[in-house]
């Protein structure tokens, strides 16, 4: 059970930190339809987070909750990989982020929803309607950077230099994530990521973006090694319930 | 071609003969120039406060105690953002562009609702401000479904069953910690003695003194006057106060009838002090806006250049 729970707070915290990113950009988007599109996509992986949480913590049976898993943990316990904790820079920087996100979430979800896990599968069924939206946003907005204007295209050029370190991390599987592959519960990452490459590679041709000459790659979220920024993303969002322990919202 | 001069006279009979009967003026029909100046100033002034008072609130996104709270809370900034659309595409209708609205936002030419010009302190603030300010606006709202120009009118239709979930989820955040610990109690206090007077305020100067009134009232823009719908607001929210055992900072309150109360005086200097800039956050919330649009300057030209592109 254990192995389980390891795995659903992997998924749950990947979705948890990234909404959290694009939470922080509420009302400082390039123009309202935008700001609310961002929201929109926060507000979709923070419901996804917060059912697989809940379900974790019912696995757990030691009578906590969805939110202890999401709010008392410390750096070290948090199994997210560290491109989704990058702080916000431009709006080409928000969606290049995303972009990667989303062409792994899409592939990760809709082998998800083949998992023997019932809950897993129906988790892959329901975001997968919600990812195939996001991804088609932060798709065209890929697009829009590269054939839009010289200023677009290099900014998106460098928000692709500077985040593509972070992208192998995606599928790299963890130990629980090996364990649970021999069950059929856990999603084979080989596959998304042959997957994952083919598409970001189309819309890289059709936006006249490029992949990066420097390939290196770095990793720790998934050990719990994080970025220097997420302890202080973890010391606002544990504000309250850090300082007002026994207090229920 | 034949050119028909119309008879303004005639026109300006014809439009009131519509605002008797309650027929709404439509974007096409002839209105006097005033009555549409009136209302290019006042829903850009709501388009605008819905956009700004993301900001307050917002303020606490990223502390939001609970993954719930934090959907609602993010749920609640998306719909004020989504009123701010509506509004925005009522006020272009009367022939001004939102890119200009956002110009004159930004010289200070227009202005937004002054309440969020004061600061969201603690975690009950973003209760309070549901309660209270959402609560306020609701009053005001309520009566302006009947507004007499078509767009507003239908826009605020929309909005007001929104804003009346949103007031109903700021009294239960502010419920819920009126039920919790000391430190909770102490905040949801501090946060409606604090937001108590911005929201009274809302209503804006006593009718003696309200300079538009006149007219926006014959052409039933506005329906109902600023000191009855303070009145109406008080009323409904007092006893809401009581039951869940909070106090309203006013030593001067009086019950005067069932569910019928007296406040005690309203501090207008603030109140004019606010309006004229010097507030709390006036020039953060202003500075917050532009810099997000100047940001986003690059990304609006990209969108523009890639769809002449695309034609």
């Amino acid at each position: 059970m254990k192995t389980k729970i390891a795995y659903y707070t992997e998924i749950a915290d990947n979705a948890m930190v990234l909404s959290h990113r694009l939470a922080e950009n509420s009302s400082k988007g390039p123009f309202l339809e935008e700001d609310l599109a961002c929201s929109n996509v926060a507000l979709d992986l923070l419901g996804m987070a917060e059912s697989i949480y809940e379900e974790a913590a019912k696995l757990k049976a030691d009578g906590s909750i969805g939110d202890d898993l999401a709010y008392r943990g410390s750096e070290w316990e948090y199994r997210n990989v560290l491109l989704v904790e990058q702080p916000n820079g431009d709006f080409a920087h928000l969606m290049v982020r995303q972009f990667f996100m989303d062409v792994f979430n899409y592939y990760f979800l809709a082998e998800l929803t083949k998992s023997k896990d019932e809950f897993l599968s129906a988790v892959g069924v329901k975001s997968l309607k919600e990812v195939t939206y996001h991804l088609r946003r932060s798709s065209e907005w890929l697009v829009r950077f590269g054939k839009g204007t010289d200023e677009s295209a290099q900014r998106a050029q460098r928000a692709i230099n500077n985040l593509w370190r972070f992208t192998e991390e995606l599928f790299e599987a963890s130990e629980e994530d090996k364990q649970l592959r021999s069950e059929g519960i856990s999603v084979d990452l080989n596959s998304v990521h042959d997957d994952w490459k083919l598409k970001v590679g189309e819309v890289f041709y059709l936006a006249d973006l490029k992949k990066p000459e420097n390939q290196f790659q770095l990793n720790g979220g998934k050990t719990g090694k994080h970025s220097e920024c997420f302890g202080y993303l973890l010391a606002e969002m544990q504000y309250l319930t850090n300082a007002f322990p026994n207090a229920k919202w | 071609m034949i050119e028909v001069e119309l008879n303004q006279e005639e026109l300006l009979k014809e439009f009131e003969d519509k605002i008797a009967n309650e027929v709404k003026i439509e974007p096409r029909d002839w209105m006097p120039d005033e009555y549409r100046n009136h209302l290019i100033r006042q829903i850009s002034q709501h388009a605008h406060s819905e956009v700004i008072g993301m900001q307050p609130e917002g303020n606490w996104i990223s502390r939001a105690p609970s993954l719930r709270s934090k959907k609602i809370l993010l749920a609640k900034i998306q719909d004020e953002g989504g009123h701010g659309l509506y509004l925005y595409g009522a006020a272009e209708t009367l022939g001004v562009s939102r890119d200009q609205f956002i110009n004159w936002l930004h010289e200070g030419k227009a202005k937004y609702a002054s309440v969020f010009n004061y600061p969201s302190l603690n975690w009950a603030d973003v209760g309070a401000i549901g309660w209270l300010v959402d609560g306020a606006a609701i009053t005001n709202q309520v009566s302006l479904q009947r507004t007499s120009y078509g767009p507003y009118a239908r826009a605020m239709v929309r909005i007001c069953k929104e804003e009346s979930f949103h007031q109903r989820q700021g009294y239960e955040i502010m419920w819920k910690m009126m039920e919790g610990t000391e430190d909770q109690k102490r905040m949801a206090q501090d946060a409606l003695n604090r937001w108590w007077w911005p929201a009274l305020m809302m209503f804006g100067p006593h009718d003696s003194e309200s300079p538009n009134t006149g007219n926006a009232v014959k052409w039933k823009i506005k329906r109902e006057s600023n000191d009855r719908l303070r009145e109406k607001f008080i009323n409904k929210t007092i006893p809401q106060a009581e039951l869940i055992g909070l106090k309203i900072p006013d030593p001067n309150l009086k019950q005067i009838g069932e569910e019928q109360y007296a406040h005690g005086d309203i501090d207008w200097k603030e109140f004019w002090d606010v309006i004229n800039g010097n507030g709390p956050c006036n020039q953060q919330r202003l500075e917050h806006h532009i810099q997000a649009h100047q940001d986003g300057a690059w990304v609006r030209e990209c969108a523009n250049a890639y769809h002449t592109k695309s034609k």
